[in-house]
């Protein structure tokens, strides 16, 4: 490192001016990631959109739409993956929340720490194939968990379990869930000052009153941003149904799938398309409820 | 101490929901079909050629996704904390997006627009997983590489770091390259790590789009004739990806830690 300090001066050609030379200018800067976002999120999205409202011959229609939010089997696809990702995100936010809390309040740069943090980051990202081999690793038919319970008297096939059912999809989606709430809800739970703590108590309250009329007012917009952010995440989560279920649960995406890649009936694919837009606009009225929590939460950051 | 119980029941439940996975994909991952346990079933990645070039594949992936990722979020988040303070809270939400835009829809989109490009240069482009693929693994990896990224430079005197490289006589790109990024290189490694993670368990937009010789697609497709096979190759992955992670934050914090100190 030092020897890279210690190299000869490079000329100062093409230096930017230093002092702000306009917003425009410095906004320049902003080019390549914006328009890379723009170019391979937005690309696909705009496909997903024209394709989305027009007929296999490219004319404008909105049969694709109709069709996607009134045929029984994608209105049954709809339910169970708002269900989904519905439970799923308030378990996660929950739980998560606590999670995140019990490891802030333990020793700074505790391996606790360390440990919570990377799995949290390796977890909510490898989302998808390994977590859905674990699970059926741990509670399939012969998985370890499901013989230790069966060991101690709780027979969960017996009681109608399964880990390809919708109960056993949610139970791997919060594998990922919590890790993310961790990641999302941490540095709000860090902006909560010690002395906003202190002068509770010292007016007397308790613990209970505390949070109650400190701690989680100022923390709910957050808490409910991050549950949105869980919401979408489920909601656009695929990977963990695919190597799960090979598509035995109804689930939006899977529709999508099927519609996509399944043999070309006419018209088949733009309903896939629509499909997809439909997702698109769920996904758009929860990140704009996001944006708008995220103002509010923001109020307490300004200090 | 007050609120210890609490703490306790959370962190005792998280373990157990945690490990107990993990623990029984370790075991059923060493099961020797008809009876007691072998090794065998991490031997197959050496023997079975799909998951061989697979895995080749999905690294050369991860490699040049990961340089892209760095190439565009560092300069950006160095940017945006030097010149835009007011625009870090709208770019942080915008690196949400990635994470609930589904990644069923972008492959309908790429399948969409494949399908309507057939200039030879696109054809040739469009049948290489790892051409095809890396631009848009880079879209899924942008918000957790820009948060892991901005972690780094909150914690460093950015804006002294890189008044000094000026005055010095560095341009932008010099300071950040030479100053800013060795500062920031366990935030960066970090980075890199969790765009591995995301490559080796990536399956929606690689499986839809027929590139089939990624790794997840080649694990889950050995996974339907042998189980024991997937199992231990994705604990394999998610373990060595996390232990990379764990080393690169104690290198880190070790560092921090020394110069403390002294």
């Amino acid at each position: 490192m030092s020897s890279l300090l210690d190299t000869p001066v490079a000329a100062p050609k093409d230096a930017l001016p230093s002092r702000p030379a306009g917003r425009w200018r410095a906004a320049l800067g902003l080019i390549p990631f914006v328009g890379y976002l723009l170019v391979f999120l937005g690309g696909p999205l705009y496909f997903v959109v024209s394709g989305a409202l027009s007929d296999p011959d490219g004319r404008p229609t909105f049969d694709n739409i109709i069709t996607s939010l009134t045929q029984p089997q994608y209105l049954a696809a709809f339910r169970q993956s708002l269900l989904l990702s519905g439970v799923t995100a308030v378990i996660g936010a929950v739980f998560g929340t606590f999670l995140a809390q019990a490891v802030l309040t333990s020793r700074p740069a505790s391996p606790l720490r360390r440990i919570v943090s990377t799995a949290s980051g390796v977890l909510a990202y490898f989302g998808g194939v390994p977590l859905a081999f674990a699970f059926i690793a741990a509670l399939g038919q012969t998985g370890l968990a499901t013989a230790w319970l069966r060991g101690v008297g709780i027979d969960l096939y017996a009681s109608g379990f399964r880990i390809d059912s919708l109960t056993g999809l949610g139970l791997t989606y919060v594998y990922f869930q919590i890790p993310l709430m961790v990641i999302l809800i941490t540095p709000a739970l860090e902006g909560l000052l010690p002395q906003w703590r202190e002068a509770a108590e010292n007016l007397g309250a308790s613990s209970w009153a505390y949070w109650r009329h400190v701690a989680l007012p100022v923390l709910a917009p957050a808490f409910a941003g991050a549950t949105l952010v869980l919401f979408g995440n489920a909601f656009a989560a695929y990977a963990t149904a695919l190597a799960l279920t090979s598509g035995s649960i109804p689930l939006v995406p899977t529709a999508i799938a099927s519609a996509l890649s399944g043999n070309v009936i006419a018209g088949q694919a733009n309903v896939g398309l629509a499909l997809g837009l439909d997702m698109v606009v769920v996904i758009a009225v929860v990140m704009v409820a996001y944006l708008w929590l995220q103002r509010r939460a923001a109020r307490w950051n300004r200090r | 101490m007050r609120g210890r119980r609490w703490r306790i029941v959370v962190l005792a439940l998280a373990a157990i929901y945690f490990l107990v996975p993990l623990v029984a994909a370790a075991e059923f991952s060493f099961r020797k079909p008809g009876g007691g346990y072998w090794f065998g079933n991490y031997l197959a990645i050496a023997t079975n050629d799909a998951l061989l070039t697979g895995l080749l594949t999905s690294l050369q992936i991860a490699l040049f996704t990961a340089i892209v990722v760095i190439v565009l979020v560092v300069p950006t988040a160095v940017w945006v904390r030097l010149r835009f303070p007011s625009l870090a809270g709208v770019l942080e939400s915008a690196t949400i997006l990635p994470i609930v835009i589904p990644p069923v829809v972008m492959a309908a989109g790429i399948a969409f627009v494949q399908a309507n490009l057939d200039a030879p240069l696109f054809r040739t482009l469009f049948s290489s997983s790892t051409a095809a693929l890396t631009p848009f693994y880079v879209v899924l990896a942008l918000p957790f590489a820009y948060r892991a990224v901005d972690n780094g430079l909150a914690a460093i005197p950015l804006r002294t770091l890189v008044e000094a490289a000026r005055n010095l006589g560095a341009g932008m790109i010099g300071a950040i390259v030479r100053v800013v990024l060795p500062t920031i290189r366990s935030a960066v490694l970090g980075a890199a790590f969790l765009t591995l993670a995301l490559v080796l368990g990536e399956i929606v937009i690689a499986r839809i789009l027929l590139y089939t010789d990624t790794f997840p697609v080649a694990v889950v497709e050995v996974g339907r004739s042998a189980a024991g096979v997937s199992v231990a190759l994705s604990l394999a992955s998610l373990v060595l990806t996390w232990v990379l992670l764990l080393a690169v934050s104690f290198v880190g914090g070790r560092r921090v830690a020394r110069r403390s100190s002294s």
